[in-house]
């Protein structure tokens, strides 16, 4: 299974009538089991372009290929669950066919047994976000999309949420694209990280992380960390040059 | 407790008014009683009563469907609002006098047309509110639905109706009580049984009693059926709301 994505441009019109360039050019290729992490400033245009890349939005120059029927999961930067069904309904919703193992094995991972049958409006924000988890991937999804999943949240929740999806995420193979502004989620999960620009966004530098995910201690990461860094500092550099 | 008070003290200025005023003009309340009892006992007020009813019910239930099918269509899609928008804001500012004389001169003084003429009345108050309410709808759960790519019918159930139950209760409520103000007219100008036929029976002979029997009587099932049927209805549709100051 492959995504190929290719959007040359892409602006927004706003309420004033000023028309604003979001994205100019953002070109790639994922197959199953890599894990793109797309690491830019904050509003530089990244959530436009999931928006895109799932189908929510046609309005853009270039295209974008998916492959027929693939089913996606998405977390959403705001856990956007249903405020009127309890947390196991809003898994189910989504994912109509989980058998009871599953959900049971899925929810136990995430902590989330003791919430079952609580209201998302009962649940922290830290909690809501992990029901939002356990919905993207109770549907075994083939594309797996995560806009910002540990914003806002204290650095041990993040650290504590990154760990599961590190495991969860190399539990399945599938396309996984995770938006970050925060340098250690690209570390700890990428396989790929793409630097983005600002506004308008696109593609600086494609960095393949090659020590494998379960092999990454604190060396390794600071070692990644670094030349992340020094790429990104040398991406800027060029582009105010040129 | 306070209810009760209330309550008694209306009738205890009822009663007061009743010792002063004419008799036939304002009769006391054990005469009023008397006549209610009577009209019970022979069949004739719950014939009246049921067939009002019967109508309120046919009525609402078209007025709801097809005034919520109309709102939700119009909060959707653009068109289907500037078509229908001149209709509504005629519908909405016609007396509901107009609608139950023409109802009665077009199909005659039929049973449709008593009913067509109330729901009528009532539709443009439910498109309205149901307009509002898909307007508000929240288009981030709409892309969530999408993108998890849940049927039509699971979202309408499940992120959609949840989303338009408050209007639903809103509508439902002012809308029954339009429905209650139009029906006696409706039943007044060309219906031969209901409380509203049985109130123009009663003017004609001003038989005060009788009018006030009626009037009372069906006062009364109004406010069971508010308090029995709408509110837990609202309560329900409002559950998993933080509760509002």
């Amino acid at each position: 299974m492959q995504l190929d994505v290719d959007i040359t441009g892409k602006t927004f019109q706003n309420a004033a009538g000023e028309r604003h360039e979001v994205l100019t050019g953002l070109k790639f290729s994922l197959q199953s089991g890599q894990v793109a992490v797309f690491f830019g400033p904050s509003g530089c245009g990244k959530s436009t372009m999931l928006r895109i890349l799932l189908g929510l939005d046609h309005d853009f120059q270039g295209h974008v290929t998916r492959p027929a029927k693939a089913r996606a999961g998405m977390v959403f930067q705001e856990p956007r669950l249903l405020p009127w069904r309890s947390v196991e309904e809003n898994v189910r919703l989504a994912a109509p066919d989980i058998d009871e193992t599953k959900l049971s094995a899925l929810f136990k991972l995430l902590e989330l047994d003791a919430h079952r049958s609580h209201y998302p409006g009962e649940l922290s924000l830290g909690l809501a976000r992990r029901v939002a988890l356990a919905r993207a991937f109770a549907v075994e999804p083939d594309i797996l999309v995560l806009d910002e999943p540990l914003a806002s949240l204290d650095d041990a929740l993040a650290n504590r949420l990154r760990e599961e999806i590190a495991m969860l995420v190399s539990s399945r193979t599938m396309i996984t694209l995770l938006v970050t502004h925060n340098l250690d989620d690209a570390v700890r999960l990428a396989d790929r990280v793409f630097l983005l620009s600002a506004r308008p966004a696109r593609i600086l530098a494609d960095l393949p992380v090659r020590t494998p995910r379960h092999a990454r201690g604190d060396a390794e990461i600071a070692a990644i960390k670094a030349s992340i860094l020094r790429r990104a500092s040398i991406a800027v550099a060029d582009r105010s040059v040129s | 407790m306070l209810r009760l008070l209330s309550f008694v003290s209306f009738l205890a200025i009822w009663w007061v008014a009743a010792a002063y005023a004419d008799g036939t003009k304002l009769p006391s309340p054990p005469a009023v009683l008397d006549v209610l009892l009577a009209e019970a006992r022979s069949g004739e007020l719950f014939l009246h009563l049921g067939a009002t009813l019967a109508r309120v019910a046919l009525a609402f239930a078209l007025a709801m469907t097809l005034g919520g099918a109309i709102g939700y269509l119009m909060g959707r899609v653009r068109l289907a609002n500037r078509l229908g928008d001149p209709w509504l804001i005629l519908l909405l500012n016609l007396p509901a006098l107009v609608v139950i004389v023409l109802a009665y001169i077009w199909a005659g003084l039929t049973e449709v047309a008593a009913i067509a003429a109330i729901a009528i009345n009532k539709l443009p108050t439910a498109v309205v509110t149901l307009r509002e309410g898909t307007r508000a709808l929240d288009r981030s759960l709409d892309e969530m639905a999408t993108v998890f790519a849940m049927s039509r019918w699971r979202t309408f159930r499940h992120v959609i109706l949840p989303q338009l139950a408050p209007y639903v209760a809103a509508a439902a409520r002012s809308g029954l009580s339009l429905v209650w103000k139009i029906v006696l007219v409706a039943e007044l100008l060309g219906r031969p049984n209901g409380v509203g036929f049985e109130i123009g029976v009663a003017f004609q002979l001003f038989d005060t009693p009788l009018l006030l029997a009626y009037s009372l009587t069906f006062a009364a099932v109004v406010l069971i059926i508010e308090t029995l049927l709408v509110q837990p209805f609202e309560a329900r549709a409002s559950r998993w709301r933080p509760r509002a100051a």
